[in-house]
């Protein structure tokens, strides 16, 4: 089902509303956003120079940097009293990064979260389980209310307690489940240790998977874990920009659907800014072209991507991107090799002798680099031969696809860290970037 | 006769033997024998216990994945040669030995267990040769 019927508009009607909604928020942010107009005055660049869609990449990129500096309310483009809500980002160093929220926010909030929850199947008729962290993250409240909206029962279960989310899901009959892919495949291992098949026993058709890259491996391992009737799709956003509901995939899974009507895309190539020609990978830069609280023009995302403008088999018109194929500062580079975690995760996936979850290790030694890749062993054995084996096969898959020699360690099972929330996979201690 | 020997991989790390064989006490589970072959990495525990598959049902439940694997439990004269004479038996049925540990608890005999290629062969040619193998529950009673 298409939840608005703007998800279905012709390229030039998309393209009208995008500029005068453009136009209409450059102003708006010059005349009450004091750090963004001094980026404007600074590239010598006014309200009035925006004439056409193509006229946005004159404008200054703002950065994480930028709302770390105006912590926590500078770049907000009304009086604190408009606010009715604020929430944070989960911020690893130093101070989150604060975002804000109108009553029209809210209410675009809710539109844009709604549309992406019925491009993923989602009815009034789901029980939605919604394993997201309640608080100041806004993953969790923007499914929440996404989902109402559209009819459907919340379980708000936030993450932990991962035995009591089975109970749940087996007494109220959860037929949704809200929650990283990481999270999601935890919750099934649980399931299994106390004797609950995900499979058999509980009644979940459908995942809305976020705030986590969803890797085809690992959309794999679900189906295998979780049923392969599950209609597993992923959606994007993050807190600076709303929250989710930015874009999400349809039933057909091939790429993510933009919010048009409320976000800009373009792709750069993150080293030199400049605009890439569709279809190009490169970073997401994202235009809120719709809110009022925290408007970012030429947000920079880290996240690496490409466009898609044609038509899907949904009907839906709005632009896709593909599945994020990584973030341009979890980027490593290893004795010069760019190596993207999801690479490596790829690997890990393949073999039914892993588990799915592992630990990136980089180490200094000498002059060089050093990755070490710790994977969990599911296959009992008592011969050192078959060990051997799988551990030199790991590695040569390794090889091949990241171009690097790595070394493989076996660990035994449940013996490496799980993770409700953004799994944590990288240990660099190389004490250089 | 086939004995089961239990296997269990573990890596390197400080605890991790003790946090294995805690699940075993506490199960009252007897290890009969051992033998712990390790690479810098990882080890293969390999135990021969009184109640092999409880004590695999256990250790799955305590978190730790095992094997159970079909070996030989040999009987031996405690003498000078007598295991020299005992491969080459083997050896010249062209079994391959895996690997083996011996376990000495008899004033007069010593016994030693033997993982080879073929479990069954193996068998049959100690079986043919005259040789005495035990199974588990056997070694309980040697004192």
């Amino acid at each position: 089902m298409i939840w608005s019927k703007e998800e279905t508009l012709s390229r030039e009607e998309i393209e009208a509303i995008q500029l005068e909604r453009l136009k209409e928020t450059v102003a708006r942010v010059y005349e009450r956003v004091a750090p963004y107009r001094k980026k404007m005055d600074e590239a010598g660049v006014c309200p009035e120079d925006i004439k056409s869609l193509s006229d946005l990449s004159r404008l200054p990129f703002v950065t994480k940097q930028d709302l770390r500096d105006n912590y926590p309310f500078g770049l907000f483009a009304v009086p604190r009293e408009e606010l009715v809500r604020v929430h944070a980002s989960s911020g690893t160093t130093g101070k989150p990064t604060v975002v804000g929220y109108t009553e029209g926010d809210l209410k675009t909030w809710t539109e844009c979260v709604s549309r992406i929850a019925c491009m993923g199947g989602a009815t009034r008729k789901d029980y939605a389980q919604i394993c997201f962290g309640y608080g100041m993250f806004t993953g969790a409240l923007g499914l929440h209310y996404g989902l109402e909206n559209i009819g459907a029962t919340i379980i708000p279960s936030s993450t932990g307690n991962s035995q009591k989310q089975i109970m749940y899901m087996q007494d109220f009959e959860t037929s949704l489940l809200v929650a990283t892919p990481s999270y999601a495949l935890r919750l099934a291992e649980v399931a299994g240790e106390m004797g609950v098949d995900p499979k058999r026993d509980l009644h979940i058709k459908i995942a809305l998977v976020g705030s986590e890259m969803l890797t085809d491996a690992m959309r794999d391992e679900m189906h295998r874990v979780w049923g392969e009737d599950m209609l597993i799709t992923s959606n994007y956003g993050m807190s600076e920009l709303m929250g989710p509901g930015v874009s999400g995939e349809c039933e057909y899974m091939d790429g993510m659907h933009i919010n048009e009507d409320f976000f800009i895309p373009e792709i750069i190539n993150p080293e030199t800014g400049e605009v890439l020609p569709v279809g190009e990978r490169g970073e997401l830069v994202i235009t809120c072209i719709k809110k009022e609280g925290l408007p970012l023009i030429r947000y920079r995302t880290k996240d690496i991507t490409r466009l898609n403008y044609e038509k899907c088999r949904c009907g839906r018109t709005f632009c896709r991107m593909e599945n994020l194929s990584g973030r341009s500062d979890d980027m490593l580079k290893i004795r010069g090799v760019n190596v993207f975690p999801s690479q490596i995760e790829e690997v890990v996936l393949g073999f039914s002798e892993l588990g799915p979850h592992y630990e990136i290790l980089l180490e200094r030694e000498g002059y060089n680099d050093k990755l070490t890749v710790r994977v969990e062993l599911l296959t009992s054995t008592d011969s050192f031969s078959v060990l051997e084996d799988i551990t030199r096969r790991v590695r040569e898959k390794l090889k091949t696809v990241l171009g690097l020699d790595a070394k493989v360690t076996l660990v035994s099972p449940n013996t490496l860290e799980r993770f409700e929330g953004k799994a944590k996979r990288i240990r660099d201690l190389r004490g250089i970037k | 006769m086939f004995a089961k020997q239990l296997t269990i991989f573990i890596e390197n790390r400080t605890g991790r033997l003790c946090e294995v064989l805690n699940v075993l006490k506490k199960n009252d589970v007897n290890i009969l024998s051992l033998s712990l072959a390790d690479t810098t990495e990882f080890g293969l525990l390999r135990l021969i216990v009184d109640k092999p598959e409880a004590g695999k049902e256990r250790l799955a439940e305590g978190g730790f994945s095992s094997l159970l694997s079909d070996i030989s439990i040999i009987k031996i004269p405690h003498s000078v040669g007598s295991l020299q004479e005992l491969l080459e038996v083997i050896d010249n049925s062209g079994v391959n030995i895996e690997y083996m540990y011996g376990l000495s608890i008899e004033d007069d005999n010593a016994y030693v267990v033997l993982k080879a290629s073929d479990a069954e062969k193996v068998d049959k040619i100690l079986d043919e040769n005259g040789v005495v193998t035990v199974g588990c529950e056997d070694l309980i009673h040697i004192k």
